[in-house]
Protein backbone atom coordinates (compact mmCIF):
# COMPACT_ATOMS: atom_id res chain seq x y z
CA UNK A 1 0.00 0.00 0.00
CA UNK A 2 1.37 3.72 -0.83
CA UNK A 3 -0.24 6.69 -1.13
CA UNK A 4 -1.82 6.27 -4.24
CA UNK A 5 -3.72 3.40 -3.03
CA UNK A 6 -4.67 5.37 0.71
CA UNK A 7 -6.05 7.89 -1.53
CA UNK A 8 -7.87 5.21 -4.11
CA UNK A 9 -9.57 3.65 -0.85
CA UNK A 10 -10.41 7.14 0.43
CA UNK A 11 -12.61 7.98 -2.75
CA UNK A 12 -14.09 4.31 -2.97
CA UNK A 13 -15.17 5.08 0.59
CA UNK A 14 -16.46 8.35 -0.11
CA UNK A 15 -18.16 7.71 -3.12
CA UNK A 16 -19.46 5.07 -1.87
CA UNK A 17 -21.46 6.02 1.26
CA UNK A 18 -22.14 9.86 -0.72
CA UNK A 19 -24.15 7.06 -3.71
CA UNK A 20 -25.53 4.38 -0.75
CA UNK A 21 -27.01 8.14 0.58
CA UNK A 22 -28.87 9.33 -2.56
CA UNK A 23 -29.72 6.22 -3.77
CA UNK A 24 -31.90 6.00 -0.35
CA UNK A 25 -33.98 8.61 -1.94
CA UNK A 26 -35.63 7.31 -4.72
CA UNK A 27 -38.52 5.75 -4.63
CA UNK A 28 -39.11 1.98 -5.27
CA UNK A 29 -41.63 2.97 -8.64
CA UNK A 30 -38.30 3.91 -10.15
CA UNK A 31 -36.11 1.05 -8.78
CA UNK A 32 -36.35 -0.65 -12.26
CA UNK A 33 -34.85 2.30 -13.88
CA UNK A 34 -32.55 2.88 -11.08
CA UNK A 35 -30.83 -0.23 -11.50
CA UNK A 36 -30.67 -0.75 -15.22
CA UNK A 37 -28.80 2.81 -14.90
CA UNK A 38 -26.62 1.76 -12.07
CA UNK A 39 -26.22 -1.53 -14.08
CA UNK A 40 -24.95 0.73 -17.39
CA UNK A 41 -22.47 2.81 -15.06
CA UNK A 42 -20.89 -0.83 -14.10
CA UNK A 43 -20.05 -0.74 -17.26
CA UNK A 44 -17.31 1.97 -16.59
CA UNK A 45 -14.97 -0.96 -16.79
CA UNK A 46 -14.83 0.09 -20.44
CA UNK A 47 -12.04 2.40 -19.12
CA UNK A 48 -9.72 -0.17 -18.05
CA UNK A 49 -10.47 -2.41 -20.96
CA UNK A 50 -9.48 0.43 -23.28
CA UNK A 51 -6.15 0.75 -21.15
CA UNK A 52 -5.78 -2.56 -21.21
CA UNK A 53 -6.10 -3.05 -25.07
CA UNK A 54 -3.62 -0.07 -25.61
CA UNK A 55 -1.22 -1.08 -23.52
CA UNK A 56 -1.74 -5.22 -25.04
CA UNK A 57 -0.79 -3.26 -28.42
CA UNK A 58 2.71 -2.35 -27.37
CA UNK A 59 3.71 -5.60 -25.48
CA UNK A 60 5.60 -8.75 -27.18
CA UNK A 61 1.93 -10.50 -27.91
CA UNK A 62 0.06 -8.61 -29.59
CA UNK A 63 -2.16 -10.74 -30.96
CA UNK A 64 -3.92 -12.81 -27.59
CA UNK A 65 -3.52 -9.17 -26.01
CA UNK A 66 -5.43 -7.28 -28.42
CA UNK A 67 -8.25 -10.63 -29.04
CA UNK A 68 -9.04 -9.73 -25.06
CA UNK A 69 -8.58 -6.54 -24.97
CA UNK A 70 -11.52 -6.24 -27.66
CA UNK A 71 -13.96 -8.28 -26.27
CA UNK A 72 -13.78 -6.85 -22.80
CA UNK A 73 -14.33 -3.16 -24.87
CA UNK A 74 -16.96 -4.83 -26.75
CA UNK A 75 -18.51 -6.31 -23.57
CA UNK A 76 -18.26 -3.17 -21.59
CA UNK A 77 -19.65 -0.83 -24.17
CA UNK A 78 -22.23 -2.81 -24.69
CA UNK A 79 -23.10 -2.73 -20.86
CA UNK A 80 -22.80 1.06 -20.75
CA UNK A 81 -24.86 1.89 -23.80
CA UNK A 82 -27.35 -0.97 -23.67
CA UNK A 83 -27.98 -0.08 -20.06
CA UNK A 84 -28.38 3.59 -20.56
CA UNK A 85 -30.66 3.41 -24.06
CA UNK A 86 -32.91 0.77 -22.15
CA UNK A 87 -33.34 3.25 -19.41
CA UNK A 88 -33.90 6.43 -21.13
CA UNK A 89 -36.56 4.59 -22.77
CA UNK A 90 -38.12 3.41 -19.58
CA UNK A 91 -37.60 7.01 -18.26
CA UNK A 92 -39.64 8.39 -21.57
CA UNK A 93 -42.53 6.42 -20.69
CA UNK A 94 -42.75 7.36 -17.11
CA UNK A 95 -42.30 10.70 -18.67
CA UNK A 96 -45.06 10.78 -21.58
CA UNK A 97 -47.77 9.59 -19.50
CA UNK A 98 -48.78 13.18 -18.57
CA UNK A 99 -48.76 14.69 -21.63
CA UNK A 100 -51.09 11.50 -22.86
CA UNK A 101 -53.67 12.26 -20.42
CA UNK A 102 -53.36 15.77 -21.01
CA UNK A 103 -53.99 15.19 -25.19
CA UNK A 104 -57.09 12.73 -24.56
CA UNK B 1 0.61 -1.66 -13.50
CA UNK B 2 -1.36 -1.21 -16.73
CA UNK B 3 -1.19 3.11 -15.84
CA UNK B 4 1.94 2.86 -14.70
CA UNK B 5 3.71 1.19 -18.02
CA UNK B 6 1.94 3.37 -20.54
CA UNK B 7 3.11 6.47 -18.76
CA UNK B 8 6.66 5.24 -18.56
CA UNK B 9 6.53 5.46 -22.76
CA UNK B 10 6.30 9.04 -21.80
CA UNK B 11 3.85 10.85 -23.75
CA UNK B 12 3.76 14.53 -24.28
CA UNK B 13 1.41 15.43 -21.24
CA UNK B 14 -1.71 16.81 -22.54
CA UNK B 15 -3.31 16.74 -19.82
CA UNK B 16 -1.26 17.33 -16.46
CA UNK B 17 -2.07 15.19 -13.36
CA UNK B 18 -3.99 17.73 -11.49
CA UNK B 19 -6.14 18.45 -14.45
CA UNK B 20 -7.07 15.00 -14.65
CA UNK B 21 -7.82 14.29 -10.97
CA UNK B 22 -9.61 17.49 -10.91
CA UNK B 23 -11.98 16.25 -13.82
CA UNK B 24 -12.16 12.82 -12.51
CA UNK B 25 -13.76 14.24 -9.36
CA UNK B 26 -16.05 16.45 -11.90
CA UNK B 27 -17.22 13.10 -13.45
CA UNK B 28 -17.83 11.20 -10.26
CA UNK B 29 -19.55 14.43 -8.71
CA UNK B 30 -21.88 14.62 -12.43
CA UNK B 31 -22.64 10.65 -11.47
CA UNK B 32 -24.33 11.44 -8.37
CA UNK B 33 -25.62 14.35 -9.79
CA UNK B 34 -27.51 11.91 -11.91
CA UNK B 35 -28.54 9.85 -9.15
CA UNK B 36 -29.73 12.82 -6.94
CA UNK B 37 -31.85 13.75 -10.03
CA UNK B 38 -33.22 9.94 -10.05
CA UNK B 39 -35.12 10.50 -6.54
CA UNK B 40 -38.26 12.28 -8.98
CA UNK B 41 -39.79 10.94 -11.57
CA UNK B 42 -40.02 14.56 -13.70
CA UNK B 43 -36.36 14.59 -13.21
CA UNK B 44 -35.24 10.72 -13.41
CA UNK B 45 -34.74 10.96 -17.43
CA UNK B 46 -32.23 13.83 -17.25
CA UNK B 47 -30.07 12.23 -14.43
CA UNK B 48 -29.85 9.15 -16.88
CA UNK B 49 -28.64 11.52 -19.31
CA UNK B 50 -26.02 12.98 -17.10
CA UNK B 51 -25.15 9.86 -15.92
CA UNK B 52 -24.54 8.75 -19.57
CA UNK B 53 -22.67 11.85 -20.77
CA UNK B 54 -19.93 11.74 -17.49
CA UNK B 55 -19.58 8.32 -18.65
CA UNK B 56 -18.84 9.42 -22.37
CA UNK B 57 -16.53 12.26 -21.14
CA UNK B 58 -14.49 9.59 -18.91
CA UNK B 59 -13.87 7.65 -21.87
CA UNK B 60 -12.23 10.97 -23.80
CA UNK B 61 -10.73 12.28 -20.77
CA UNK B 62 -9.07 8.84 -20.59
CA UNK B 63 -8.24 8.25 -24.06
CA UNK B 64 -6.45 11.54 -24.08
CA UNK B 65 -4.46 11.08 -20.54
CA UNK B 66 -3.41 8.25 -21.93
CA UNK B 67 -2.36 9.58 -24.93
CA UNK B 68 -4.12 6.49 -26.83
CA UNK B 69 -6.24 8.42 -28.29
CA UNK B 70 -4.73 7.66 -31.89
CA UNK B 71 -4.36 4.27 -31.31
CA UNK B 72 -7.23 3.31 -33.92
CA UNK B 73 -7.42 -0.35 -33.07
CA UNK B 74 -9.67 0.49 -30.40
CA UNK B 75 -12.55 2.31 -32.03
CA UNK B 76 -13.69 -0.49 -34.35
CA UNK B 77 -14.71 -2.42 -31.08
CA UNK B 78 -16.02 0.80 -29.44
CA UNK B 79 -18.15 0.58 -32.61
CA UNK B 80 -19.38 -2.48 -32.21
CA UNK B 81 -19.99 -2.36 -28.45
CA UNK B 82 -22.37 1.06 -29.38
CA UNK B 83 -24.20 -0.75 -32.03
CA UNK B 84 -24.93 -3.65 -30.35
CA UNK B 85 -25.86 -2.18 -27.02
CA UNK B 86 -28.72 0.15 -28.79
CA UNK B 87 -29.80 -3.10 -30.58
CA UNK B 88 -30.02 -4.52 -27.30
CA UNK B 89 -31.78 -1.89 -25.79
CA UNK B 90 -34.70 -1.47 -28.16
CA UNK B 91 -35.24 -4.56 -29.25
CA UNK B 92 -36.13 -5.63 -25.28
CA UNK B 93 -39.72 -6.17 -23.91
CA UNK B 94 -40.27 -4.42 -20.48
CA UNK B 95 -41.10 -7.92 -18.92
CA UNK B 96 -38.00 -9.18 -20.00
CA UNK B 97 -36.31 -6.21 -18.30
CA UNK B 98 -34.84 -8.54 -15.60
CA UNK B 99 -32.96 -10.74 -17.78
CA UNK B 100 -31.16 -8.07 -19.68
CA UNK B 101 -30.15 -6.42 -16.24
CA UNK B 102 -28.95 -9.64 -15.70
CA UNK B 103 -27.30 -10.43 -18.85
CA UNK B 104 -25.68 -6.94 -18.77
CA UNK B 105 -24.38 -7.47 -15.23
CA UNK B 106 -22.77 -10.52 -16.01
CA UNK B 107 -20.87 -9.16 -19.40
CA UNK B 108 -20.04 -6.26 -17.85
CA UNK B 109 -18.08 -8.41 -14.59
CA UNK B 110 -16.66 -10.28 -17.83
CA UNK B 111 -15.51 -7.15 -19.02
CA UNK B 112 -14.13 -6.25 -15.62
CA UNK B 113 -12.57 -9.99 -15.19
CA UNK B 114 -10.37 -9.16 -18.45
CA UNK B 115 -8.86 -6.38 -17.27
CA UNK B 116 -7.98 -7.33 -13.80
CA UNK B 117 -6.53 -10.66 -15.80
CA UNK B 118 -4.14 -7.80 -17.65
CA UNK B 119 -3.03 -6.22 -14.92
CA UNK B 120 -2.25 -9.48 -12.91
CA UNK B 121 -0.36 -10.62 -16.37
CA UNK B 122 1.50 -7.62 -17.20
CA UNK B 123 2.55 -6.20 -13.60
CA UNK B 124 5.96 -6.34 -13.48
CA UNK B 125 7.97 -8.60 -11.12
CA UNK B 126 8.48 -6.48 -8.41
CA UNK B 127 4.86 -4.97 -7.91
CA UNK B 128 3.11 -4.75 -4.84
CA UNK B 129 1.30 -7.55 -3.22
CA UNK B 130 -2.06 -4.77 -3.36
CA UNK B 131 -1.72 -4.72 -6.98
CA UNK B 132 -1.34 -8.22 -7.03
CA UNK B 133 -4.36 -8.89 -4.44
CA UNK B 134 -7.02 -6.38 -6.10
CA UNK B 135 -6.56 -7.94 -9.31
CA UNK B 136 -6.54 -11.37 -8.48
CA UNK B 137 -9.92 -10.87 -5.98
CA UNK B 138 -11.50 -8.74 -9.53
CA UNK B 139 -10.34 -11.50 -11.42
CA UNK B 140 -12.59 -13.52 -8.86
CA UNK B 141 -15.55 -10.51 -8.47
CA UNK B 142 -16.19 -10.57 -12.51
CA UNK B 143 -16.08 -14.03 -13.03
CA UNK B 144 -18.40 -14.67 -10.41
CA UNK B 145 -20.50 -11.79 -11.50
CA UNK B 146 -20.41 -12.97 -15.28
CA UNK B 147 -21.48 -16.82 -14.19
CA UNK B 148 -24.06 -16.16 -11.72
CA UNK B 149 -25.34 -14.06 -14.13
CA UNK B 150 -25.33 -16.02 -16.67
CA UNK B 151 -27.44 -19.01 -14.77
CA UNK B 152 -29.71 -15.78 -13.42
CA UNK B 153 -30.52 -14.30 -16.49
CA UNK B 154 -31.39 -17.84 -17.99
CA UNK B 155 -33.55 -19.05 -15.25
CA UNK B 156 -35.53 -15.97 -15.99
CA UNK B 157 -35.66 -16.13 -19.76
CA UNK B 158 -36.99 -19.79 -19.06
CA UNK B 159 -34.09 -21.42 -20.85
CA UNK B 160 -32.88 -23.33 -17.12
CA UNK B 161 -35.48 -24.06 -14.43
CA UNK B 162 -36.86 -21.75 -12.73
CA UNK B 163 -37.12 -24.08 -9.45
CA UNK B 164 -34.00 -24.13 -7.48
CA UNK B 165 -31.73 -26.74 -8.48
CA UNK B 166 -29.69 -28.07 -4.98
CA UNK B 167 -27.22 -30.46 -5.64
CA UNK B 168 -26.81 -33.07 -2.26
CA UNK B 169 -23.96 -30.78 0.16
CA UNK B 170 -24.93 -27.71 -1.82
CA UNK B 171 -23.41 -25.75 0.63
CA UNK B 172 -20.56 -27.59 1.13
CA UNK B 173 -19.14 -27.56 -2.27
CA UNK B 174 -19.96 -23.54 -2.28
CA UNK B 175 -17.66 -23.28 0.60
CA UNK B 176 -15.24 -25.10 -0.48
CA UNK B 177 -14.92 -23.72 -3.61
CA UNK B 178 -14.27 -19.97 -1.66
CA UNK B 179 -12.10 -21.72 0.57
CA UNK B 180 -9.99 -22.58 -2.63
CA UNK B 181 -10.35 -19.46 -4.03
CA UNK B 182 -9.00 -17.75 -1.34
CA UNK B 183 -6.09 -20.08 -1.88
CA UNK B 184 -5.34 -18.78 -5.32
CA UNK B 185 -5.29 -15.05 -3.79
CA UNK B 186 -2.82 -16.05 -1.12
CA UNK B 187 -1.01 -18.29 -3.74
CA UNK B 188 -1.29 -15.11 -6.08
CA UNK B 189 -0.17 -12.88 -3.08
CA UNK B 190 2.32 -14.30 -1.09
CA UNK B 191 4.41 -16.04 -3.69
CA UNK B 192 5.08 -14.13 -6.88
CA UNK B 193 7.26 -16.78 -8.32
CA UNK B 194 4.09 -18.43 -9.60
CA UNK B 195 3.04 -17.71 -12.91
CA UNK B 196 0.18 -15.26 -13.27
CA UNK B 197 -0.81 -17.70 -15.93
CA UNK B 198 -0.46 -20.94 -14.41
CA UNK B 199 -3.07 -19.38 -11.81
CA UNK B 200 -5.43 -17.43 -13.76
CA UNK B 201 -7.42 -20.36 -15.48
CA UNK B 202 -7.92 -21.77 -12.54
CA UNK B 203 -9.15 -18.62 -10.66
CA UNK B 204 -11.28 -18.39 -13.17
CA UNK B 205 -12.63 -21.64 -13.39
CA UNK B 206 -13.06 -22.12 -9.98
CA UNK B 207 -14.99 -18.46 -10.13
CA UNK B 208 -17.23 -19.37 -12.88
CA UNK B 209 -18.01 -22.70 -10.70
CA UNK B 210 -18.70 -20.89 -8.01
CA UNK B 211 -21.12 -18.24 -9.35
CA UNK B 212 -23.34 -21.08 -11.09
CA UNK B 213 -23.06 -22.89 -8.04
CA UNK B 214 -24.66 -19.66 -6.40
CA UNK B 215 -27.15 -18.74 -8.98
CA UNK B 216 -28.38 -22.16 -9.74
CA UNK B 217 -30.18 -22.89 -6.36
CA UNK B 218 -32.18 -19.36 -6.66
CA UNK B 219 -35.95 -19.88 -7.48
CA UNK B 220 -37.80 -17.50 -9.38
CA UNK B 221 -39.13 -15.23 -6.47
CA UNK B 222 -36.15 -14.72 -5.16
CA UNK B 223 -34.73 -13.56 -8.21
CA UNK B 224 -35.30 -9.75 -7.30
CA UNK B 225 -32.73 -10.42 -4.59
CA UNK B 226 -30.28 -12.04 -6.47
CA UNK B 227 -30.24 -10.30 -9.39
CA UNK B 228 -29.70 -7.11 -6.69
CA UNK B 229 -26.75 -8.54 -5.48
CA UNK B 230 -25.32 -9.30 -9.07
CA UNK B 231 -25.71 -5.72 -9.76
CA UNK B 232 -23.67 -4.90 -6.66
CA UNK B 233 -21.04 -7.12 -7.38
CA UNK B 234 -20.19 -6.01 -11.05
CA UNK B 235 -20.01 -2.49 -9.76
CA UNK B 236 -17.43 -4.26 -7.12
CA UNK B 237 -15.94 -6.23 -9.68
CA UNK B 238 -15.25 -2.71 -11.73
CA UNK B 239 -14.36 -0.89 -8.65
CA UNK B 240 -11.68 -3.72 -7.73
CA UNK B 241 -10.39 -3.38 -11.25
CA UNK B 242 -9.95 0.46 -10.73
CA UNK B 243 -7.56 -0.70 -7.75
CA UNK B 244 -5.19 -3.37 -10.22
CA UNK B 245 -5.09 -0.35 -12.47
CA UNK B 246 -5.13 2.56 -10.43
CA UNK B 247 -8.02 4.67 -12.23
CA UNK B 248 -10.62 6.84 -10.19
CA UNK B 249 -13.24 6.74 -11.97
CA UNK B 250 -13.54 3.12 -11.71
CA UNK B 251 -13.04 3.00 -8.45
CA UNK B 252 -15.38 5.60 -7.74
CA UNK B 253 -18.15 4.93 -9.90
CA UNK B 254 -17.61 1.24 -9.21
CA UNK B 255 -18.21 2.06 -5.33
CA UNK B 256 -21.50 3.65 -6.38
CA UNK B 257 -23.16 1.02 -8.17
CA UNK B 258 -21.69 -1.34 -5.73
CA UNK B 259 -23.51 0.66 -3.11
CA UNK B 260 -26.80 0.73 -4.82
CA UNK B 261 -26.89 -3.14 -5.27
CA UNK B 262 -26.49 -3.76 -1.94
CA UNK B 263 -29.01 -1.15 -1.01
CA UNK B 264 -31.97 -2.85 -3.02
CA UNK B 265 -30.51 -6.23 -1.94
CA UNK B 266 -31.54 -4.82 1.52
CA UNK B 267 -34.91 -3.64 0.70
CA UNK B 268 -35.86 -6.24 -1.80
CA UNK B 269 -34.76 -8.74 1.91
CA UNK B 270 -36.60 -6.40 3.90
CA UNK B 271 -39.73 -7.26 1.97
CA UNK B 272 -39.25 -10.66 1.42
CA UNK B 273 -38.84 -11.01 5.45
CA UNK B 274 -35.11 -12.80 4.43
CA UNK B 275 -31.73 -12.36 5.91
CA UNK B 276 -29.29 -11.53 3.02
CA UNK B 277 -26.50 -14.60 4.72
CA UNK B 278 -29.72 -17.38 4.63
CA UNK B 279 -30.27 -16.10 0.71
CA UNK B 280 -26.26 -16.23 0.82
CA UNK B 281 -25.99 -19.63 2.42
CA UNK B 282 -28.60 -20.87 -0.17
CA UNK B 283 -31.90 -21.44 2.32
CA UNK B 284 -34.46 -21.12 -0.30
CA UNK B 285 -38.09 -20.76 0.31
CA UNK B 286 -38.72 -24.49 -1.36
CA UNK B 287 -36.73 -26.44 1.32
CA UNK B 288 -39.39 -25.39 3.96
CA UNK B 289 -42.96 -26.09 2.90
CA UNK B 290 -45.36 -26.76 5.20
CA UNK B 291 -48.77 -26.20 5.02
CA UNK B 292 -49.44 -23.46 7.30
CA UNK B 293 -50.91 -24.41 10.90
CA UNK B 294 -54.44 -24.45 12.00
CA UNK B 295 -56.14 -21.44 10.43
CA UNK B 296 -57.47 -23.29 7.27
CA UNK B 297 -60.21 -24.64 9.32
CA UNK B 298 -62.86 -24.92 6.53
CA UNK B 299 -60.65 -26.71 3.74
CA UNK B 300 -64.25 -28.23 2.84
CA UNK B 301 -65.54 -26.73 -0.68
CA UNK B 302 -64.04 -24.24 -2.88
CA UNK B 303 -65.47 -21.27 -2.62
CA UNK B 304 -66.77 -20.94 -6.50
CA UNK B 305 -69.94 -21.86 -5.22
CA UNK B 306 -71.16 -18.04 -3.17
CA UNK B 307 -73.39 -18.31 -1.15
CA UNK B 308 -74.25 -14.54 -1.80
CA UNK B 309 -76.44 -13.66 -4.22
CA UNK B 310 -75.05 -10.62 -5.73
CA UNK B 311 -72.51 -11.27 -8.52
CA UNK B 312 -68.45 -10.33 -8.42
CA UNK B 313 -70.16 -7.96 -11.66
CA UNK B 314 -72.62 -6.26 -9.61
CA UNK B 315 -70.35 -5.79 -6.38
CA UNK B 316 -67.55 -4.30 -8.74
CA UNK B 317 -70.22 -1.72 -10.35
CA UNK B 318 -71.41 -0.72 -7.10
CA UNK B 319 -67.89 -0.17 -5.92
CA UNK B 320 -66.62 3.76 -5.63
CA UNK B 321 -63.34 3.38 -4.10
CA UNK B 322 -61.44 0.28 -5.34
CA UNK B 323 -57.95 -0.83 -5.11
CA UNK B 324 -55.76 -2.94 -7.78
CA UNK B 325 -53.61 -5.45 -6.54
CA UNK B 326 -51.78 -6.76 -9.99
CA UNK B 327 -49.20 -9.37 -9.61
CA UNK B 328 -46.70 -11.37 -11.51
CA UNK B 329 -49.41 -13.25 -13.20
CA UNK B 330 -51.10 -10.66 -14.56
CA UNK B 331 -47.94 -9.84 -16.34
CA UNK B 332 -47.41 -13.38 -17.34
CA UNK B 333 -51.25 -13.23 -19.11
CA UNK B 334 -49.75 -10.58 -20.92
CA UNK B 335 -52.86 -8.88 -18.99
CA UNK B 336 -51.93 -5.60 -18.04
CA UNK B 337 -53.92 -3.70 -20.90
CA UNK B 338 -56.80 -5.14 -19.81
CA UNK B 339 -56.41 -3.93 -16.14
CA UNK B 340 -55.84 -1.00 -17.35
CA UNK B 341 -59.03 -0.63 -19.62
CA UNK B 342 -60.93 -2.19 -16.63
CA UNK B 343 -60.14 0.98 -14.39
CA UNK B 344 -60.44 3.27 -17.09
CA UNK B 345 -64.11 1.69 -17.89
CA UNK B 346 -64.70 1.60 -13.64
CA UNK B 347 -63.10 5.12 -13.38
CA UNK B 348 -65.43 6.43 -16.20
CA UNK B 349 -68.26 5.23 -14.09
CA UNK B 350 -67.31 7.91 -11.22
CA UNK B 351 -65.18 4.96 -9.01
CA UNK B 352 -61.59 6.16 -7.37
CA UNK B 353 -59.47 3.62 -8.93
CA UNK B 354 -55.54 2.61 -7.46
CA UNK B 355 -52.94 0.41 -8.14
CA UNK B 356 -51.45 -0.92 -5.06
CA UNK B 357 -47.77 -2.50 -5.47
CA UNK B 358 -46.12 -4.75 -3.30
CA UNK B 359 -42.12 -4.27 -3.15
CA UNK B 360 -41.14 -7.41 -4.46
CA UNK B 361 -44.18 -7.92 -7.53
CA UNK B 362 -42.58 -8.69 -10.45
CA UNK B 363 -38.73 -10.16 -11.16
CA UNK B 364 -36.87 -7.30 -10.14
CA UNK B 365 -37.04 -4.20 -7.99
CA UNK B 366 -40.01 -1.72 -9.39
CA UNK B 367 -41.11 -4.19 -12.05
CA UNK B 368 -44.57 -3.86 -11.50
CA UNK B 369 -44.56 -0.39 -11.89
CA UNK B 370 -42.68 -0.45 -14.98
CA UNK B 371 -45.13 -3.15 -16.80
CA UNK B 372 -47.98 -1.01 -15.90
CA UNK B 373 -46.76 2.33 -16.85
CA UNK B 374 -45.90 0.75 -20.18
CA UNK B 375 -49.43 -0.55 -20.77
CA UNK B 376 -50.87 3.48 -20.31
CA UNK B 377 -51.41 3.41 -16.26
CA UNK B 378 -51.07 6.78 -14.94
CA UNK B 379 -48.01 6.71 -12.62
CA UNK B 380 -50.24 8.77 -10.12
CA UNK B 381 -52.60 6.06 -9.74
CA UNK B 382 -49.68 3.79 -8.97
CA UNK B 383 -49.03 3.54 -5.04
CA UNK B 384 -46.53 1.51 -3.18
CA UNK B 385 -47.70 -0.51 -0.63
CA UNK B 386 -47.15 1.49 2.67
CA UNK B 387 -48.62 3.96 0.70
CA UNK B 388 -51.83 2.52 0.15
CA UNK B 389 -51.82 -0.42 2.36
CA UNK B 390 -54.21 1.24 5.57
CA UNK B 391 -56.60 2.46 2.46
CA UNK B 392 -57.68 -1.53 2.32
CA UNK B 393 -60.36 -1.58 5.17
CA UNK B 394 -62.37 1.80 3.91
CA UNK B 395 -62.05 1.00 -0.23
CA UNK B 396 -64.98 -0.79 -1.31
CA UNK B 397 -63.67 -3.91 -3.46
CA UNK B 398 -60.57 -5.25 -4.17
CA UNK B 399 -59.34 -6.75 -7.58
CA UNK B 400 -56.54 -9.30 -7.58
CA UNK B 401 -54.84 -9.94 -10.57
CA UNK B 402 -52.54 -12.68 -10.73
CA UNK B 403 -50.91 -11.94 -7.27
CA UNK B 404 -50.84 -14.77 -4.10
CA UNK B 405 -48.41 -14.51 -1.91
CA UNK B 406 -47.87 -10.53 -1.39
CA UNK B 407 -51.63 -10.43 0.22
CA UNK B 408 -51.28 -14.22 1.90
CA UNK B 409 -52.80 -13.54 5.34
CA UNK B 410 -50.59 -16.79 6.67
CA UNK B 411 -48.36 -13.68 6.83
CA UNK B 412 -49.29 -12.38 9.74
CA UNK B 413 -50.19 -15.75 11.58
CA UNK B 414 -48.79 -19.42 10.42
CA UNK B 415 -45.22 -19.07 12.12
CA UNK B 416 -43.21 -21.68 10.94
CA UNK B 417 -44.38 -21.38 7.29
CA UNK B 418 -41.41 -19.38 4.86
CA UNK B 419 -43.68 -16.52 4.20
CA UNK B 420 -44.38 -16.00 8.09
CA UNK B 421 -42.98 -12.29 8.83
CA UNK B 422 -43.27 -10.80 5.33
CA UNK B 423 -45.29 -7.47 5.20
CA UNK B 424 -48.13 -8.47 2.78
CA UNK B 425 -51.21 -5.88 1.26
CA UNK B 426 -54.08 -6.11 3.73
CA UNK B 427 -56.16 -7.26 0.78
CA UNK B 428 -58.20 -9.18 3.43
CA UNK B 429 -59.52 -6.20 5.25
CA UNK B 430 -61.32 -4.79 2.44
CA UNK B 431 -65.06 -5.64 2.50
CA UNK B 432 -65.57 -7.19 -1.21
CA UNK B 433 -62.78 -8.84 -3.09
CA UNK B 434 -62.51 -10.10 -6.54
CA UNK B 435 -59.49 -12.45 -7.36
CA UNK B 436 -58.44 -13.10 -10.87
CA UNK B 437 -55.77 -16.06 -10.62
CA UNK B 438 -54.99 -19.03 -12.87
CA UNK B 439 -55.87 -20.98 -9.95
CA UNK B 440 -56.16 -21.75 -6.19
CA UNK B 441 -52.94 -23.40 -5.60
CA UNK B 442 -50.41 -22.07 -3.37
CA UNK B 443 -48.31 -19.36 -4.92
CA UNK B 444 -44.52 -19.70 -5.17
CA UNK B 445 -44.00 -20.03 -1.53
CA UNK B 446 -46.11 -23.07 -1.31
CA UNK B 447 -48.40 -21.73 1.40
CA UNK B 448 -51.85 -22.04 1.04
CA UNK B 449 -53.95 -18.59 0.77
CA UNK B 450 -56.61 -18.55 3.24
CA UNK B 451 -58.30 -15.48 1.49
CA UNK B 452 -59.70 -18.54 -0.87
CA UNK B 453 -61.45 -19.95 2.02
CA UNK B 454 -63.07 -17.28 3.24
CA UNK B 455 -66.92 -17.93 2.96
CA UNK B 456 -68.40 -13.90 2.42
CA UNK B 457 -67.47 -11.63 -0.28
CA UNK B 458 -64.80 -13.28 -2.03
CA UNK B 459 -65.40 -14.14 -5.66
CA UNK B 460 -62.89 -16.06 -7.22
CA UNK B 461 -62.43 -16.10 -11.18
CA UNK B 462 -60.05 -19.10 -11.93
CA UNK B 463 -58.50 -18.99 -15.28
CA UNK B 464 -56.41 -16.87 -17.89
CA UNK B 465 -56.48 -13.81 -16.67
CA UNK B 466 -56.95 -12.66 -20.23
CA UNK B 467 -60.02 -14.24 -20.75
CA UNK B 468 -61.84 -13.63 -17.51
CA UNK B 469 -61.10 -10.28 -17.27
CA UNK B 470 -62.33 -10.00 -21.20
CA UNK B 471 -65.85 -11.99 -20.13
CA UNK B 472 -65.91 -9.03 -16.68
CA UNK B 473 -64.98 -6.29 -18.94
CA UNK B 474 -67.87 -7.09 -21.28
CA UNK B 475 -70.22 -7.68 -18.38
CA UNK B 476 -69.65 -4.46 -16.84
Amino acid sequence: MNVTHLILVGIFIVATIIGYLLINNVPSRLHTPLMSGMNALSGITILGAILATATALSSPDTVTGTVFGSIAIVLAMVNVTGGFAVTNRMLKMFGKKKEDNNDQ
Amino acid sequence: MISRILLQTPPPDLLSDPVYYGICILLTAAVLLGIHFMSRVETAKTGNQISALAVAAGIIVTLIKKNILTVWLLYPSIAAGIILGLIVARKVKMIQMPQLVALLNGIGGAASAIVASFAWLFQSNESEPFGTATAILAVIVGTITLSGSLVAAGKLHKILTQRPVIFPAHQIIAAAILVLLTGTLLAGVIYPAIPATALLPVTIVLALTFGFVFSVRVGGADMPITISLLNSLSGLAAAIAGFAVTDILLVAIGGIVGASGLFLTQIMCKAMNRSLSAILLGNTVLQNIEKPTGNVAAESDKPDGKTATLSPVEIIKAARNIIIVPGYGMALAHAQHLVKSLAEKLAAGGASVRYAIHPVAGRMPGHMDVLLIEAGVPFDDVFEMDDINNDFKDADAAIVVGANDVLNPAARNAEGTPIYGMPILNVDQCKNIVIFNYDLKPGYSGVDNPIYNRKNNVWVLQGDAKETLTDFLSKL
